[in-house]
């Protein structure tokens, strides 16, 4: 009995997050697409700016980690192909399982390292600094003015870093390809482009829209339920992480099952 | 509604109060932390609310300006009911409202001057040029002509606040609320602050309300005073009143008398250096 009402509230507890999260997403969303049409513009330079930090300053790293990534699935469908003489389809492995799924991932996880901890310690920090309160009572919406710069910057660039980090993991994938399978760069790049059909691509990105969507949620409502001192924004900067990388797997799993029959017509 | 002490409903008119609280209740997390306040507070008027740590004044100055939302009762702004209108008409007295919080609440990415000029820039439609000149002006008011380009974490403590009250100032507000404008500074930058209320209540005939527990500082600049202890409206008055009043708490308070308790604890340790044990307490020199 005892356990079925922990089980109960815990239930209840996660819907009702769930709940703020769409909340916020959906008021984010309305000023970014909706707002500028009803004569409440949006803060431009700070969408900028927030896009400057979320997408340029990430490149070296996730290029670094992606092209590993790419090497890494290289090797391992090797292991596997080589027993069968299928060695020259390394290229197509990791072209697409880069494109699908491991771009798509790696770069909202290193996005999330980044920038969803960065929006829970920024916006929690103003919390606690009485910012936030500041704001509102100048009668300018946080939820406007922070969150929205931050939704924009993250829907656009995601999308392109993971397009960046496809080409990487392809890259990285040519190194062996190169050096063990008898490949030259350009017939690697040739055969990789010949394996990935436009769905693939476009799949990856979508989800990778949805992982924007999903990071600055949380990083923001983690910020903007801060209470208390600066040790309550160190652990809404961990909270923010650790959702955030669960919120994302398990959209990546919905999308992928869906997809999944979506494609078997 | 029970326990309301003036039922009517506050005037409207120009002369009327500018600010009127109605058996206001404020509630945390099922707690109560105001017990049903009313008062009023006139145009122009300086009333400063006194309370101990936890009284309930600061949870008071946030309900005034709408970040806590009464569990029940009436908070009149400007012939408004804050509960009851809609937030678009909220933003509008918010626009009229200036604050000035604790630890200055200045946006730490911000320069000083960007700070001033940002309730300008998202609420008016001036030009950047109209707007530098006006952010130079409110700093002036404050005495940090110069500090524009500063940012908050340059700044002293004490001009932090300066540069937050010029900010509240920017939109020219008929209130100024002040949340302890003297905690965290030495008495000299502290008086400092408390002369710049007196010259901002003379030169603007602001209606303004500080938030304080330092005495000395709310008898130089009040009007009125309100003593606020466990959530309750103990006694109102002006600062005569409230020094000639004969309530034993406003007197405690008015005096500096510990509490009770803090009593005790000393006569404790009195008894252990005597080595008196009194009858009825218990004694930790007992067992020897």
């Amino acid at each position: 009995m005892e356990f079925a009402r922990k089980v109960g509230a815990s239930v209840i507890n996660g819907l009702s997050y769930l709940g703020s999260l769409a909340t916020l997403a959906g008021r984010a969303a309305f000023a970014a697409f909706i707002g500028p049409f009803l004569g409440r513009p949006v803060r431009f330079q700070s969408a900028v700016a927030q896009a400057m930090e979320v997408g340029v300053r990430a490149l070296p790293i996730l290029s670094l980690i992606t092209f590993f990534i790419g090497l890494i699935l290289a090797l391992q469908s090797a292991y596997e192909l080589k027993r069968f003489g299928a060695l020259n389809y390394v290229a197509s492995a990791v072209a697409i399982s880069m494109s699908r799924e491991l771009g798509p991932l790696i770069t909202a996880i290193v996005v999330i390292g980044r920038s969803g901890s960065a929006f829970a310690a920024e916006i929690g920090t103003m919390k606690v600094s009485e910012e936030i309160d500041a704001l509102e009572t100048m009668a300018i919406d946080p939820v406007h003015f922070l969150v929205t710069p931050k939704f924009i910057a993250m829907v656009l660039m995601l999308p392109c870093l993971t397009i960046w980090a496809n080409s990487m993991g392809i890259l990285g994938g040519s190194l062996f390809g190169v050096l063990q399978a008898d490949f030259t760069w350009i017939r690697y790049i040739h055969a990789s482009l010949e394996a990935l059909f436009l769905r693939d691509v476009v799949t990856g990105l979508i989800k990778s829209v949805m992982f924007g969507v999903v990071i600055t949620a949380v990083g923001c409502l983690e910020g903007l339920s801060t209470s208390g001192g600066a040790e309550q924004v160190g652990r809404s900067t961990t909270r923010a992480v650790v959702v955030s990388i669960f919120l994302v797997i398990l959209v990546d799993l919905v999308f992928t099952t869906m997809f999944f029959f979506l494609g078997a017509h | 509604m029970p326990g309301i002490a003036d039922p009517t409903r506050p005037s409207v008119s120009l002369d009327g109060p500018m600010i009127s609280l109605r058996d206001v209740r404020v509630s945390y997390s099922g707690r109560e932390i105001l017990h049903g306040i009313t008062f009023d507070v006139q145009r122009g008027e300086t009333l400063v609310i006194l309370g101990g740590s936890g009284s309930g004044k600061s949870t008071l100055l946030r309900t005034l300006v709408g970040l806590e939302k009464p569990t029940s009762g009436e908070v009149w702004i400007a012939g408004n009911n804050f509960s009851a209108i809609s937030e678009a008409e909220r933003d509008d007295i918010r626009k009229k409202i200036g604050m000035s919080f604790q630890g200055g609440a200045l946006f730490g990415s911000m320069t000083v001057g960007e700070n001033v000029a940002l309730p300008l820039r998202e609420h008016t439609k001036l030009e950047d040029s109209t707007i530098d000149i006006m952010v130079r002006l409110k700093l002036d008011q404050v005495g940090l002509s110069g500090y524009e380009q500063y940012v908050p974490s340059q700044l002293s403590g004490g001009m932090k606040k300066r540069a937050a009250v010029a900010r509240a100032l920017a939109m020219d507000p008929e209130m100024l609320f002040f949340d302890e404008p003297s905690a965290g500074l030495d008495p000299i930058i502290a008086a400092g602050i408390d002369q710049l209320i007196l010259d901002l209540k003379q030169a603007f005939r602001m209606t303004i309300i500080v938030v304080t527990h330092e005495l000395a500082s709310a008898f130089l600049i009040a009007d009125r005073m309100v003593l606020i202890n466990k959530g309750d409206v103990m006694a109102m008055g002006t600062i005569k009143e409230m020094q000639n009043s004969t309530h034993p708490r406003v007197r405690q308070f008015m005096d500096r008398v510990p509490e009770p308790a803090v009593a005790q604890e000393l006569d404790y340790l009195q008894m252990l250096t005597e080595q008196q044990p009194r009858q009825g307490s218990p004694s930790p020199g007992k067992s020897r």
